[in-house]
């Protein structure tokens, strides 16, 4: 069956079975691999995405409840790799292995977009769906307070862009 | 070939090129046998490493430097060029790292496990950096008609002060490949003093790419025409296909092949089962969680499981040992006589999955008699081994391209998924993606064997420590342990108690059984460093300082290796001063002793020796009335030699993981048997420690000592279960003998 979304801005038509989850369709039928499968349950986060701006485990997300939204993945969150928890990300050097690091920055990019001063608690209630096998929790919770920080700046220097996005 | 940045073939290929000869005679393997589980692929014969195999200078100065090792997530992708650089003197900004292929011919050893990638590297590829670096001063010398003697270096130049004159790298390397590459004996290693790469913190090379979602991983590898795999292996360990409805799965939407698959002549390697092979992956999937109906043959494991292992254990833990591990002085005498305290406790602890979140997979492509593979392995070669046994071909016609790992910890020491791969791609003639389901995974490792010890101790009325009987009861068969199932007579207290046993009994089990991050020793502190503390409880002695007097006893000799033991495997003794030292440092950095701390929270200790690491560690605990837990700060002190950490900040990265690991194991990881297969099967019922119970703090600190860099992979983790179980015991009173603890009523707060 034919299916219709909005993945990074581009329009993608799909034909895959109903009930087929949005991960696979990302990774395999429309070939971006930055989103992660680490279990199927909506268990690790590792496949996390925006619906429609909020952070959905694309794993249990059928085709069907994903057609006619905007799906973005980490390739779509920034032209080129300067989004604020991007940017923080790298600066804080948070990865050790890096697979699960996908899902954990769309998590922290939809927490940012809705509360741009996120406190340690709304941190730990934001992001305990996404599982970090390595351990790196302790600079996942730095980079996001820095990533707020970056976010301010560029705000301050570019608030026309900044209300843009 | 994987590459970071700029593309290598964008660069004249101006490499430095050695004429072949007799430089870093580079003998590594026995070392490696040493410190790796006793199963593992053997590695070729010694390999002469040269210089124009790991480093490439570009006329405009770039610098390529291959990473020869798999990246699992321990920062070897960096480490290794460091080393590399540090002697070469270039410019780090100038140096871009590539990811290599498997070819040991070319770049010796490429396995990541034993953490061994530090000692069996940190000589060698300095030595690679300091002959290139000889090499180019050579160049210049010649060119300037002046001694190359006098000739300096800053980072990418070669200068000389007499004549003021400057030549970069870049301008020297075409002529410096032609110069001979000089005997590393005869090269000065710099003086540590005037490091500028190594014991700064470089970043990890592929940090743009993981942030931007850029493909990078095995999972990712696509080829043009790929079909994908899933492979579906008897739940039963050992077991095979009887029957299965093939015909229906090939009615399926997308499925292109599906076929049984019979066990190998080594099933650790391919097991039984049905592969099913599909225009995309989740086709597969899909016909295999709803359509496919298999009838197993499961053989003699289904009888197993965790119950009848636990009660063959309690049998075995009253009868005599089988085996006498080591044994000083008269420890029944002792417990027998007047005037000591005698503690006597069974310990115990369960089998575990490894679960790197990425699942196992491989792609693969079988063309002409010849075979490719994208393998994320820890051990490549073994897989080549592996896989040119499976199918009949040699090893010379596979090529292995190593991607970077999403997570290893031990799981991709064995190499059964890329095997699995060759053989599919084989079978049906198209490249293929084969990827396991996370159920698959759990269902299907070589787990961390679970392990039962019965312990006695006796402390005099002085408070010291002076009889101690372990009676290990473990899997093996005919006096051989099972994999990663074994205890060492040297393990500490070993030599520092003068009346010391250490035995062990055996039964057999059908489990698949492997090596895990820290093998043996992320469940042996757990035992021996809460049973010390039991004793210095016993002896109402301070934990802390009760195993500093114990370091400061005088140790019995070590057991002589066997006859003929090669130096390199002769195992390392354990060193009281330096685990002193260590412990020491911890008990400062923690306040131990001098914290006041909230009603219900304790401070505790613990330290441990493995992989040539000495760590000792301290976890502030809180444990409430209903038995809900919070770790309220973690402190890690490691001594892994005289650098301190190569790169300082993907070593406390690490350091914290392991922390974060131990935590995991303390509360909630658990895989029980029944009927011979694994119960759990997804992380709902596995549960790897999640950001909200991580400690806010987590102190990383290394002392430096006297003695050669070492790994630090694996030894941060053992000491941490017993820190956190200790705290458990003096915050609560509560004794904690087995993991984990949640099924005991704890939960994290």
């Amino acid at each position: 069956m034919a299916y219709k979304l909005t993945v990074n801005g581009e329009p993608h038509t799909v034909d895959v079975p109903e009930g087929t989850p949005l991960l696979w369709v990302i990774r395999d039928v429309i070939g971006l691999h930055g989103t992660k499968y680490g279990c199927g349950m909506a268990l690790c986060g590792c496949c996390t995405v925006h619906i429609n701006g909020e952070a959905t485990r694309s794993c249990t997300t059928a085709i069907q409840n994903a057609a006619g939204k905007h799906v973005t993945t980490l390739e779509g969150l920034s032209a080129d790799g300067t989004h604020p928890v991007q940017l923080a990300w790298e600066e804080i050097d948070v990865p050790q292995c890096g697979y699960c690091q996908a899902g954990q920055i769309m998590s922290a990019s939809a927490l940012l977009a809705k509360n741009p001063h996120p406190t340690d608690a709304d941190i730990d209630a934001a992001m305990d769906g996404n599982i970090c096998r390595c351990g790196t929790y302790l600079r996942i919770r730095k980079a996001i307070h820095r990533a707020s920080e970056i976010a301010a700046k560029q705000s301050a220097k570019a608030p026309a862009a900044a209300a843009h996005s | 070939m994987e590459k970071t940045m700029v593309s290598r073939r964008s660069f004249l290929r101006a490499s430095v090129i050695a004429g072949g000869g007799m430089m870093l005679a580079y003998y590594i393997e026995p070392l490696e046998k040493a410190l790796a589980a006793p199963a593992l692929p053997q590695f070729g014969p010694p390999v002469t490493l040269l210089p124009a195999s790991f480093i490439t200078i570009a006329p405009d100065g770039a610098i390529t430097i291959m990473a020869k090792n798999p990246e699992i997530g321990q920062g070897v992708k960096v480490m290794l060029p460091m080393l590399i650089a540090e002697e070469l003197d270039a410019d780090w900004n100038a140096v871009e790292i590539e990811q290599a292929d498997l070819i040991p011919e070319k770049y010796g050893s490429q396995i990541a496990g034993g953490s061994t990638a530090t000692p069996t590297n940190w000589v060698p590829m300095r030595q690679l950096g300091a002959q290139c670096r000889a090499m180019l001063i050579a160049a210049a010398a010649e060119n300037w008609g002046v001694p190359a003697s006098e000739c300096t270096t800053s980072p990418s130049h070669v200068h000389h002060e007499g004549s003021k004159r400057t030549a970069s790298y870049g301008e020297l390397s075409a002529k410096a490949a032609s110069m001979p590459v000089p005997d590393p004996k005869t090269l000065k290693m710099k003086d540590p003093k005037d490091y500028r790469i190594i014991g700064h913190t470089q970043a990890n090379p592929d940090i743009k790419k993981i942030v931007s979602g850029k493909p990078l991983f095995g999972i990712d590898h696509t080829m043009p025409g790929m079909l994908y795999a899933n492979f579906e292996k008897c739940p039963v360990f050992g077991g095979k296909v009887s029957s299965a409805n093939l015909d229906e799965i090939k009615t399926q939407p997308g499925i292109r092949y599906a076929f049984v698959v019979e066990p190998g002549p080594d099933p650790s390697a391919l097991a039984g089962g049905v592969a099913i092979v599909a225009d995309y992956w989740y086709q597969a999937r899909h016909a295999r969680d709803n359509v496919l109906k298999v009838v197993w043959d499961e053989g003699p494991t289904a009888k197993q499981g965790t119950d009848t292992y636990n009660a063959t254990a309690e049998d075995l833990a009253k009868k005599d040992p089988g085996q006498t591990l080591r044994k000083d002085g008269d420890a029944e005498a002792v417990f027998a006589g007047l005037g000591v305290k005698v503690v006597e406790a069974s310990y115990s602890y369960p089998f575990l999955s490894h679960v790197p979140l990425e699942p196992m997979n491989c792609s693969a492509s079988f063309k002409d008699g010849k075979l490719e593979l994208w393998a994320p392995s820890q051990i490549p070669s073994g897989g080549v081994a592996q896989a040119a046994a499976a199918l009949g071909i040699s090893q010379k016609d596979i090529t292995l391209h190593l991607t970077r790992i999403g997570g290893g910890f031990g799981r991709r020491l064995t190499n059964d998924y890329v095997v699995e791969a060759a053989y599919i791609a084989k079978q049906v003639g198209v490249p293929i993606k084969l990827l396991w389901t996370r159920e698959q995974d759990m269902g299907h490792d070589f787990y961390r064997p679970a392990g039962y010890h019965n312990l006695k101790g006796a402390v005099d009325a002085s408070g010291k420590i002076v009889a101690w009987r372990n009676h290990f009861v473990t899997f093996g068969e005919n006096g051989r342990f099972a994999q990663s199932a074994g205890l060492s007579g040297e393990e500490f207290p070993s030599r520092f108690v003068p009346n010391f046993s250490q035995l062990a009994s055996m039964m057999p089990s059908g489990v698949p059984m492997g090596a895990m991050r820290a093998p043996g020793s992320n469940a042996i502190a757990f035992v021996m460093q809460s049973f010390i503390d039991e004793l210095a409880h016993a002896a109402g002695r301070d934990p802390l300082q009760f195993r500093l007097d114990l370091l400061a006893q005088t140790p019995l000799p070590p057991a002589a290796p066997p006859p003929g033991t090669p130096v390199a495997f002769a195992p390392v003794a354990f060193d009281g001063p330096r685990m002193a030292k260590v412990l020491t440092t911890v008990g400062e950095r923690s306040g131990w002793g001098k914290t006041k701390l909230p009603a219900n929270t304790a401070m505790g200790v613990a330290f441990h020796f493995s992989h040539r690491g000495y760590f000792a560690e301290v976890a502030e605990v809180h444990v409430s009335k209903d038995n809900a837990i919070r770790v309220n700060k973690a402190w890690v002190v490691g001594d892994i030699g005289s650098v301190g950490a190569i790169n300082p900040g993907a070593a406390q990265n690490i350091s914290q993981g392991a922390v974060i690991e131990g935590m995991s194991h303390t509360m909630g990881y658990e895989i029980t048997i029944d009927k011979g297969r694994a119960v759990q099967s997804n992380f709902h019922q596995y549960p790897p420690l999640r950001l909200t119970e991580a400690p806010k703090e987590i102190d990383i600190f290394f002392v430096k000592s006297d003695n050669p860099p070492t790994g630090l992979g694996e030894p941060a983790l053992p000491p941490m279960i017993p820190a956190i179980t200790n705290a458990i015991f003096t915050a609560s009173g509560k004794r904690i003998r087995s993991l984990p603890i949640e099924p005991q009523g704890y939960s994290w707060a």
